[in-house]
């Protein structure tokens, strides 16, 4: 069975931040599961912040540059993803939306996700429903049903560690059932995929009379 | 000549950042004719202008414009960067290109492009998401326009225009020779799929994004080429956008470009000028670096056919836009030896109204 990718996408933005300590637990919690699966596992934390600028200027130009473009790549292609927010003004922050803004179409097709987020308080819990699982089931992810939601009061809170170890085990069972190489859902094609192998100009002709069948 | 070197424009109408100012529609109109006049004058081989139907453009209407220019040029080659291709009737095309020729005397070819506004789509009864279908189904049918003739004319019927019942569309292209036809897309595949398929040439815009992107698709492009059968992959019809602008002191070319690029359309209030400059092929700088950056394209792309610039927008003035052409016009002798050197033999020249002509008749064999 080949190593699982599994990469953490964090937004928080200050030094300490929640929203990373968040990130770090689910990582963890998520490698622990998986390896409990007999898998291997690499996980990658991904952090927003250095990247702010470089998606601003990808939102203006169209395309990504340097570690930026490094990063959507590691995304496209991980096996499962971990993405968590604060909470500004009652949904995900801007910067998170930006990073799934710029993701090429597609990119995240049939991927298992854990959705999760912070905030300062428990009023916010909903945000997991209301922002984040919309957001993802239009990206067309596969989303895990336990969100993980942590205000400031949860840390240290054992009921917090459960629901990080539910998510965990509910994603680790996704990417570790069947060979893992078959996709649950199929994903849509690419400009890579058609660069890589360009669909016949026949075909294209015939889709453009209306037959949609390949 | 082994490759065509020239301009392109978008037409766009755009404040200039260092004075405020707009230009009218019919300055920006008759700035567009001085601007192709002196790229004839430099010694330029191609004005393209792009087809736009909504503000801030006066870029409709370009066979009007073309033809307005042809008369007042002897020699340059006169193309569009791009023909809408998806909302323009290919009836339309058919005749409007073939009278092109006519009066142009065959100065005349066009390049195919989808046009990246969606409000723009249903002013003519179309829409953005069909896009890809409208620019096969309707090159399709221009195809047939042009090459089918006599008294039985075209029967058509497709998905997205009225169907035809032996029609002819009229003028005839000279000489029985449609345009040369190119086909651009920045990031679409199936467009360069569509040019190979056909053996028609492929641009690529190769301004505002990375060269990286342009030599994707022109390798494909050269790949499906070969593959349908029309020649090496080499031999495929490459052309290549770019961005330049020129001062003899490269610190000054930086300073006086920079606020345009600042506040520029499509890219402006992102990335910097020097970041730009190195992740795309835009080049600001002397003549010289201008010379070797253009020199460098082929390193990835291959021996191409066509080198078109955009010079003019972002809302520099015309008379900055001539001393640009002007000193472009200077290292042009230098640019064709370049581009000459170690051009294999087996590369074709780029496709002209005459080559087209004498491919396209029987050679005489003396018996």
């Amino acid at each position: 069975m080949s190593t699982r990718r599994v990469v953490v996408v964090s937004a928080g933005l200050s030094v300490p931040s929640s929203t990373k300590l968040l990130a770090d637990q689910l990582g963890t919690a998520v490698a622990r599961a998986v390896e409990a699966r007999g898998a291997e596992v690499e996980v990658r934390h991904i952090e927003l912040r250095p990247l702010a600028h470089a998606l601003a200027d990808h939102l203006l130009t169209g395309f990504a540059t340097g570690d930026l473009a490094e990063v959507l790549g590691a995304v496209r292609s991980a096996d499962a993803l971990v993405v968590v927010t604060p909470v500004f003004s009652a949904s995900y922050s801007g910067l998170f939306k930006i990073f799934f803004d710029v993701l090429e179409r597609g990119a995240i097709d049939g991927t298992p996700v854990i959705v999760a987020a912070t905030a300062g308080t428990p009023r916010h819990s909903l945000v997991l429903d209301h922002a984040l699982r919309p957001l993802f089931s239009h990206l067309r992810a596969s989303i895990v049903p336990t969100g993980v939601f942590a205000a400031s009061e949860d840390f240290g809170d054992s009921l917090l560690e459960k629901r990080i170890d539910q998510a965990a085990a509910e994603l680790a069972a996704l990417i570790t059932i069947g060979s893992g190489d078959q996709p649950v859902v199929a994903a849509r094609r690419s400009v890579e995929d058609e660069l890589a192998a360009p669909t016949p100009f026949e075909r294209l002709l015939r889709e453009a009379g209306g037959d949609s069948v390949r | 000549m082994g490759i065509q070197i020239g301009i392109f424009t978008v037409g766009d109408v755009t404040p200039d950042p260092t004075t405020g100012r707009t230009p009218t529609e019919h300055e920006r109109i008759k700035a567009t004719v001085e601007i192709a006049k002196k790229a004839e004058e430099v010694g330029l081989d191609v004005f393209a202008t792009g087809e736009h139907h909504n503000p801030p453009f006066i870029a409709s209407n370009p066979t009007a414009t073309l033809a307005y220019i042809g008369a007042l040029t002897e020699r340059i080659i006169l193309s569009t960067a791009t023909t809408l291709i998806t909302t323009t009737d290919p009836v339309l095309i058919a005749e409007d290109y073939a009278k092109l020729q006519h009066l142009t005397d065959g100065r005349n070819d066009l390049m195919m492009g989808r046009g990246n506004t969606g409000p723009v789509y249903p002013w003519f009864g179309k829409d953005i998401r069909q896009g890809i279908n409208l620019a096969i189904e309707n090159y399709a049918l221009l195809r047939r326009l042009w090459s089918e003739e006599g008294d039985n004319g075209v029967d058509w019927e497709g998905r997205f225009r009225t169907p035809l019942q032996g029609y002819s569309s009229t003028p005839r292209p000279l000489a029985g020779v449609a345009p040369f036809v190119w086909h651009g897309s920045i990031r679409s595949p199936e467009i360069a799929e569509q040019a190979a398929y056909y053996g028609d040439g492929y641009f690529h815009n190769h301004i505002f994004w990375p060269a990286s992107h342009a030599a994707q698709m022109v390798n494909l492009y050269r790949e499906r080429f070969e593959h349908y059968g029309h020649g090496r992959a080499d031999q495929a019809i490459v052309g290549l956008g770019g961005q330049i602008f020129m001062h003899k002191d490269s610190q000054e070319a930086v300073r006086q470009f920079r606020p345009y690029f600042d506040n520029a359309p499509v890219y402006g209030h992102g990335p910097t000028l020097e970041e730009f400059t190195e992740h795309t092929p835009l080049t600001v700088g002397s003549p010289q670096q201008v010379l070797e950056r253009t020199l460098s394209f082929r390193e990835y792309a291959g021996d191409y056919q066509r080198q078109l610039f955009l010079v003019d927008h972002a809302g520099l003035p015309l008379k900055t836009v001539l001393e640009q052409l002007d000193l472009l016009g200077e290292i042009l002798p230098e640019l064709r030896k370049g581009f000459a050197e170690g051009r294999p033999d087996h590369v074709p020249d780029a496709p002209t109204h005459a080559s087209l002509v004498a491919a396209a008749t029987p050679v005489q064999v003396d018996a």
